[in-house]
């Protein structure tokens, strides 16, 4: 923002500052678009080339009382000239629609950052609905903190579409796309796709496609052609990898990669489902492609939906179940089961803020041990963690790759942070993509009698499916004895088969390859990172890197089993930290598996980690002062072991 | 070209598995009926797929030599919902008990029925737990004392089979463990429906709850006690066939056929009757006021989950071809770089 360039030839001169990344948040009642908003200005940036990063967030309540601070619904959006990884710390820009939207978003406003206000909102009705006793933007604070932009949305668009017939009501709607407009100028955004996406959504409506063409326009040329805003900013492609790319959706790329691994082996996709916040999004899209062969059963309640699932892995489908963690926990019993008959299955868990109902719509990393430890019995199962919204799509097939081999199900761990939010993803080749072989077992020629638990080199069983003559077999809960499958109470029968099936899910550590690690093979603190705060946590090393400090970060993809290097990678580290949105899960499991002291960055908010707030832990741990004499924004909280000194600070 | 089926026996449907209920349990002469129709019904063995919940009656699937699964408590209609919708090729049964069922998968139990998948349920009724040893179930009449009701029972027991004709069931049927001809015959019928066929069968607990259904199955008492549904027939009953089941108004009562009343009089069953009414009040006929029926109840035609999400499946790609994985990555907005 430092270099201006004067373009003389524009009859209205204004100025167009590059810089290289920005982050910008869209907030509202929940009933102002603020969602689609900001779906619109991520399609859009990342069609012209800019890493985009998102953070949409949205209250539990469909419609929270209007105006209110629970109400706010917001959508960040960060997008970039280069490679990024999180949807950023704290914001260039702020669109709100009213003071509620304002009360509860300023603090990310860094100083100096743009405000853009509708100012029709905040009259004495919003502002006593948001707590202020007088309008704040009529003080001096906010004008001299920030570049205040004080609009007149409501009016304006109603200006706007006064030709239109449509009614008060149907034009205030438009007011979104105001502000889109108005911020695609700051930003030199291309209108184009929008009116695309409005074109093909509204098909049948062409008085809405109008109308909001009309507001997107008017916020357009009043960034153009009013004195109000004296300067834009321009954001360059970024210099991702050559390719095609999408922009893609965490619970997407999930639902896609579902169907990839149904096909790369061969089978045909069963989801067994129930609606929960935030995964049903998994059903509504498989849903959507029964030409592929995906049956998608909403079932009557969690239970069911994984029974179902398990029902169909029996008869040689690919079974999964999807759900958050209230309905995983009803799902204990059947995924117990799963692990009993040695079936494989994907048990996918979209982490949401807990316990009991908790925090729907707010993103947490709280059902590891759930994941890893919760089912009756001896009960392990391979667990996988997905890093990032596109890569939902990777860990998908890797999960359904092991479990097919290994016949067990597999817990699939994504959070509600990276499934809504998206990023650019670069569209892969089906045909490239390995394949996954499944074989199912044919009676043997000489009329043996089939043993559904006779075991290969990694300890799988065979996979044996009704309708083929001379199998018949019969699974069941109860302990059965090892090769024969018969049922079997004996008690060295019963120690050998929990050892065989732990060694089994042991075994899934000779697939999955040895633990990477970004920076120095050795140093003075590791970063132990898994699952949604891949992002923050990279950036973060990143940076401390580029201070000079000796820190490395290693992220992990499979919690059950942990790689074989794991323990060997920990002991080149003077520290380990783990960073974690729970009290510290996966640091526990380090602590007692590898009998390292690893100390805990933890945040349980409903929120992700900023980037600062990791980076400030980093430096913490190494004794440093915090970088550039910044005090860092962090509310999360360090802490050794747990539940000592891990209360938010 | 179809290939010819083995002529098969009882014996060959037996699993190599000692049975283990207890001697002189009723379920003994269920999974002896079973091994006899099933010969009968021109299904080879390994498309047939035996799928039970816990408790005594879910250890039948050990004891019959088909694929078979013993899940876990009251959850069977789901595993074999979600088999049924991916293998339309195989028959599947589903054996569960009056806790198993209607209990812990009571919810389960509806939603089976309701969506008519093409399945047969077979619900042993001993109303009592046997495997957890004595406890009363959802089927025990009021006052039933027992271990968890030292002072007699005070929930309202359940009727099976009014649950069932109030979940939309497409055919509902009753028979008892020692009827063996009758209840194979109704195994057939079940058979041969489309759609979810359930089957309550009156089982005794020599254990628990011995005699439960003596009214129903002691030379004495059964002709009284007892009315056998036929399609298209009234409803008579007796030992000299000389009671039967008059409607008044919207009342069954039990009348004396001759001194005036003909069998023109009478009720007659329709097992085909498009709503759900007869079959109701038909369930709702209890012991000791009237005689209780036995036979199906109802056997009409209706939309089937499994058989409409399979026509979804065909009908999708017939429309739109075979899904193209490489088309969907491509399809909407994208950009290139480099
Ligand atoms: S407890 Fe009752 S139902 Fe169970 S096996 Fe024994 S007699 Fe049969």
């Amino acid at each position: 923002m430092t270099t201006t360039t004067a373009e003389p030839e524009v009859a209205n001169p204004k100025t167009v500052n590059p810089v290289p990344s920005a982050t910008i948040r869209f907030c509202g009642d929940s009933g102002d678009g603020m969602q689609i908003t900001g779906d619109q200005f991520t399609s859009t940036s990342a069609l012209l080339g800019n890493d985009v990063a998102t953070f949409p967030d949205y209250p539990a309540e469909i419609r929270a009382p209007r105006g209110t601070l629970a109400g706010v619904s917001g959508f960040q959006v960060h997008f970039s000239s280069e490679d990024i990884f999180t949807p950023g710390d704290t914001l260039d820009a702020l669109v709100v629609m009213n003071p509620a939207a304002l009360k509860t978003n300023l603090r990310d406003l860094r100083k100096g950052g743009i405000l853009i206000c509708n100012s029709d909102n905040f009259q004495k009705s919003d502002l006593d609905l948001a707590g202020y006793d007088v309008n704040p933007l009529d003080s001096q604070v906010l004008e001299d903190q920030y570049q205040l932009f004080k609009v007149q949305m409501t009016k304006i668009t109603r200006e706007a579409l006064k030709d239109t017939g449509l009614g008060t009501k149907e034009v205030d709607r438009c007011k979104n796309f105001f502000a889109l407009g108005l911020v695609y100028w700051l930003y030199g955004r291309d209108q184009e796709p929008t009116l695309r996406y409005l074109q093909s959504k509204f098909s049948n409506k062409p008085e809405i496609i109008a109308a909001n063409t009309k507001a997107m326009r008017a916020g357009w040329n009043y960034g153009e052609t009013t004195d109000a805003f004296t300067s834009s900013y321009k954001v360059e492609p970024a210099q991702l990898p050559p390719g095609k790319y999408k922009n893609m959706k965490g619970n997407t790329a999930m639902a896609w990669g579902l169907m990839t691994a149904a096909k790369l082996s061969g089978k045909e996709l069963f989801l067994g489902s129930y609606p929960i916040t935030p995964a049903s999004d998994i059903l509504h899209e498989l849903s959507k492609f029964k030409n592929f062969g995906v049956r998608t059963f909403q079932a009557e309640d969690e239970i069911a939906a994984v029974c179902s699932a398990i029902g169909a892995a029996y008869g040689g489908a690919m079974g999964i179940t999807t759900s958050s963690g209230p309905g995983i926990a009803l799902k204990g019993e059947g995924i117990g089961l799963a692990i009993m008959l040695e079936l494989p299955l994907l048990v996918i868990n979209i982490q949401r803020g807990g316990p009991s109902t908790g925090l729907p719509t707010k993103t947490e990393q709280a059902d590891l041990f759930q994941a890893i430890l919760g089912r009756n019995g001896e009960s392990p199962m391979p667990v996988i963690a997905a890093r990032s919204p596109g890569d939902c799509f990777d860990a998908a097939i890797e999960a359904w790759r092991i479990s097919s081999r290994m016949m067990v199900p597999v817990m699939v761990l994504s959070d509600g942070y990276i499934a809504n939010g998206s990023e650019p993803w670069l569209i892969p080749d089906y045909n490239k993509l390995e394949k996954i072989p499944i074989h199912h077992p044919v009676p043997s020629e000489n009329g043996e009698k089939f043993k559904p638990y006779q075991r290969d080199e990694l300890l799988a069983r065979p996979w044996g499916i009704p309708g083929i003559k001379g199998l018949m077999h019969r699974l069941g809960g109860l302990e059965k004895q090892d090769v024969t499958g018969n049922v079997n109470y004996e008690p060295e029968n019963h120690e050998h088969m929990v050892h065989t099936r732990a060694k089994k899910v042991d075994n899934v550590a000779q697939l999955i390859g040895l633990q990477e690690v970004e920076g120095p093979e050795t140093g003075d603190l590791l970063v132990l990172s898994w699952g949604g705060t891949y992002g923050a946590c990279k950036t973060a090393v990143e940076q401390c890197q580029e201070q000079g400090i000796k820190v490395a970060h290693a992220h992990l993809r499979w919690l059950n089993p942990f790689p074989r290097n794991l323990g060997d990678v920990l002991k080149r580290y003077k520290k380990v930290l783990v960073p974690e949105l729970n009290k510290g899960q996966l640091r526990m499991i380090i602590r007692s598996k590898y009998l390292v002291d690893a100390q805990g960055l933890n945040k349980i908010q409903g929120r992700p980690f900023f980037v600062q707030e990791v980076v400030a832990a980093i430096r913490g741990q190494l004794g440093l002062a915090s970088a550039n004499g910044s005090k860092p924004t962090a509310t999360a909280a360090v802490s050794g072991i747990a539940g000592s000194g891990d209360a938010g600070g | 070209m179809p290939t010819e089926l083995p002529t098969l026996t009882p014996a060959d449907f037996a699993s190599d598995q000692d049975v283990r209920w207890c001697p002189g349990c009723g379920d003994y002469a269920i999974l002896a009926q079973m091994k006899k129709v099933m010969p009968q019904l021109g299904v080879a063995r390994e498309n047939v797929v035996f799928i039970s919940g816990i408790g005594c009656s879910s250890r039948f699937p050990y004891y019959m030599n088909t694929y078979g699964l013993h899940s876990i408590h009251g959850r069977a209609p789901a595993f074999a919902t979600g088999l049924k919708s991916s293998r339309q090729d195989l028959q599947v049964w589903v054996v569960t008990g009056d806790g198993d069922g209607l209990s812990i998968g009571g919810n389960h139990f509806m939603h089976l029925i309701r969506r008519n998948v093409d399945l047969k349920i077979m619900l042993f009724n001993n109303r009592i737990y046997g495997l957890t040893k004595g406890q009363y179930s959802p089927t025990s009449p009021l006052g039933k004392v027992s271990v968890s009701t030292p002072m007699g029972a005070i929930d309202n027991p359940l009727n099976p089979l009014s649950v069932a004709i109030g979940c939309e069931a497409t055919f509902v049927a009753r028979s008892i463990d020692v009827n063996i001809k009758h209840l194979g015959e109704v195994m057939k019928r079940a058979a041969e429906h489309k759609g979810t066929a359930f089957i309550e069968i009156y089982q005794n607990c020599n254990v628990f709850n011995d005699g439960a259904w003596d009214y129903a199955t002691s030379k004495e008492t059964k002709h009284d006690n007892v009315l056998e549904l036929e399609h298209g027939k009234p409803l008579i009953f007796g030992k000299a066939k000389n009671k039967g089941i008059r409607l008044n108004g919207t009342h069954p009562e039990v009348v004396e056929l001759g001194k005036g009343i003909s069998e023109d009089d009478l009720l007659f069953h329709d097992e085909k009757a498009p709503e759900p009414t007869l079959a109701y009040l038909l369930s709702r006929m209890r012991h000791p006021e009237f005689p209780e029926p036995i036979g199906v109840f109802r056997d009409v035609d209706g939309p089937k989950y499994d058989v409409e999400l399979n026509r979804q499946i065909t009908a999708a790609r017939e429309k739109k071809g075979e899904g193209d994985l490489n088309a969907l990555y491509n399809s909407g907005e994208t950009w290139t770089v480099g």
